[in-house]
């Protein structure tokens, strides 16, 4: 099917539209749970929940299931029947059937992440934090590897959890939950910096359509003042 | 001689598939990842070493006190109180994520609760294969405490695999059906945020737990109790008390003592010119 006519102005301009009244029906909420906002939230889940079927479909069933059975592959049938046997669980009666390939995926994969995580969370981490604790001629390197190797270690002895956190090991982790709160400050700091970035973006867009944005946006503000008005309970006399 | 079958299957498996695909098998062991081997078989032997110990004497394991976890059943108690109830978020991840899984976990836990203070559970799910276990886990918590009859299957749903459509039906939820406790853990990504923060002005109580660092500080911020990091993955053992999760709990604890030394003997031989560690650690 031809889908150019996608990318006529006219579509695009509609495109544009659409996307300015939508984030702003779903920036009202900034004032409280409202039925622009349900509209919109509802609108979302649906149209994504219809879509993610289609790109199931197209980039998971069909590159391994059908493709490969249909050039000779037929063991992958095995898997597609593991898919099929989920469908058991909408069965009262044969639902267990379900079990069988939700044991062989949980099973499968914990194996797989062992050696996964045992690289790369495990092996190389340690290898990282050795740090040779006095660097002859800078001691900002040598305060820096310091501050490694401590954070380090009072952090992971925070998370041992066969002792009780008292006396010289109370201390430790005191610090280390202090090295722990340091960097999520840092890591909070520099998110909401990300996010920030992200609300100009967005209303950057809406600026592309002046018009129609400030259309949508009166008549928003105009529909909850008057309905606020409408379902305000009385005030009860003394 | 079953079991020899059964592990001779397991490792005969991915040599016929790949026999099948017409490639040739590759080698059998790769001694340049000797080292990730060796760390896997020093786990497993601690494992199976608290195993046998737990076994012999489940009472001598001390497990010390976790704020977060003792904070769910508060939030599942209040929940019963107040007639309201309990959202359990399971994460954005996929049931291969080892977050997931110990959030299935304690979902069993928490649905045993729940099951036994008469209260109802809601957990929406982003990925279809998570919401099947997810069932599954309230399903048997329920039958455990002896209630099959007050599991309703529908609580436990699938609302999108979209992040954010995900993100804004969970929120949905937080607003319409007014849960008086959110328990928000397994991986989070950007949508953290959102959601604690819709929880904290719907008035609920909140507990998260994830061991993703870039998202613990606004749990940390939004929620009343986080499990930080490896928290979530001891709140399974701390909460069942399971012979084989409190061996997990305590291997990976003795792992960690190990690597302790190693980093302190490493950092001092380095000190000293000496670099052998580090390279006998080295990822080729």
């Amino acid at each position: 099917m031809d889908f150019t006519f996608l990318q006529s102005p006219t579509i695009i301009q509609i495109s544009g539209w659409i996307m300015a009244i939508l984030t702003l029906l779903i920036f009202s909420f900034l004032y409280k749970d409202n039925p622009f906002y349900k509209f919109a939230e509802h609108l979302f889940v649906g149209v994504s929940a219809g879509y993610g079927v289609v790109i199931v479909y197209n980039n998971v069933i069909v590159p391994n299931l059908v493709t490969p059975v249909m050039n000779g592959r037929a063991y992958y049938l095995i898997f597609g029947v593991l898919g099929v046997m989920m469908l058991f669980k909408l069965s009262r009666k044969l639902h267990w059937i379900s079990r069988w390939p939700l044991a062989y995926v949980v099973g499968a994969f914990a194996g797989i992440q062992i050696i996964a995580y045992g690289q790369s969370d495990l092996i190389t981490q340690i290898r990282a934090t050795i740090q040779p604790l006095w660097v002859a001629g800078d001691p900002v390197a040598t305060l820096s590897n310091w501050l490694i190797v401590f954070g380090v270690l009072a952090g992971i002895l925070y998370f041992f959890f066969s002792k009780k956190q008292t006396g010289a090991l109370g201390v430790v982790t005191k610090i280390g939950i202090w090295f722990l709160m340091i960097s999520f400050g840092a890591s909070f700091g520099y998110t909401v910096m990300g996010r920030i970035s992200l609300a100009i973006g967005r209303f950057q867009d809406l600026l592309e359509f002046p018009v129609i944005s400030t259309i949508v946006l009166l008549i928003i503000i105009a529909v909850l003042v008057v309905h606020t008005i409408m379902t305000r309970e009385p005030v009860a006399e003394e | 001689m079953k079991h020899v079958l059964r592990v001779s299957g397991i490792l005969l498996l991915p040599v016929l598939l790949q026999a099948a695909n017409g490639n040739p098998p590759g080698p059998f062991f790769d001694y340049l990842r000797l080292n990730v081997f060796l760390a896997v078989i020093v786990m497993a032997a601690l494992l199976i070493y608290f195993f046998q110990r737990i076994k012999k004497n489940p009472e001598s394991i001390f497990v010390r006190r976790i704020p977060g976890i003792d904070a769910i059943e508060e939030a599942v108690g209040r929940a019963t109180e107040m007639g309201r109830p309990v959202l359990y978020v399971p994460g954005i991840e996929d049931i291969t994520e080892i977050q997931t899984i110990a959030s299935m976990l304690i979902l069993g836990k928490v649905a045993e609760t729940v099951a036994r203070y008469k209260t109802t559970i809601l957990v929406p799910c982003r990925i279809p294969f998570v919401m099947t276990v997810a069932e599954e886990m309230v399903r048997q918590a329920f039958y455990n405490v002896g209630m099959p009859e007050d599991h309703r299957p529908e609580n436990i749903s699938f609302i999108s695999d979209e992040q954010f459509a995900y993100t804004a039906g969970v929120n949905g939820i937080m607003l319409r059906e007014k849960p008086a406790a959110n328990i928000m853990l397994g991986r989070f990504f950007a949508e953290s945020l959102i959601l604690s923060e819709t929880g904290f002005q719907s008035g609920a109580i909140q507990v998260a737990g994830t061991a993703e660092v870039t998202q613990l500080p606004f749990f940390i911020a939004a929620c009343d109790y986080t499990l930080i990091g490896e928290e979530l993955f001891a709140a399974s053992a701390y909460l069942s008390r399971d012979a084989k999760l409190l061996s997990n709990l305590k291997a990976t604890d003795y792992y960690k003592v190990l690597i302790v030394g190693i980093i302190v003997v490493g950092s001092i031989l380095a000190t000293f010119g000496y670099d052998w560690l580090p390279r006998m650690l080295t990822i080729h």
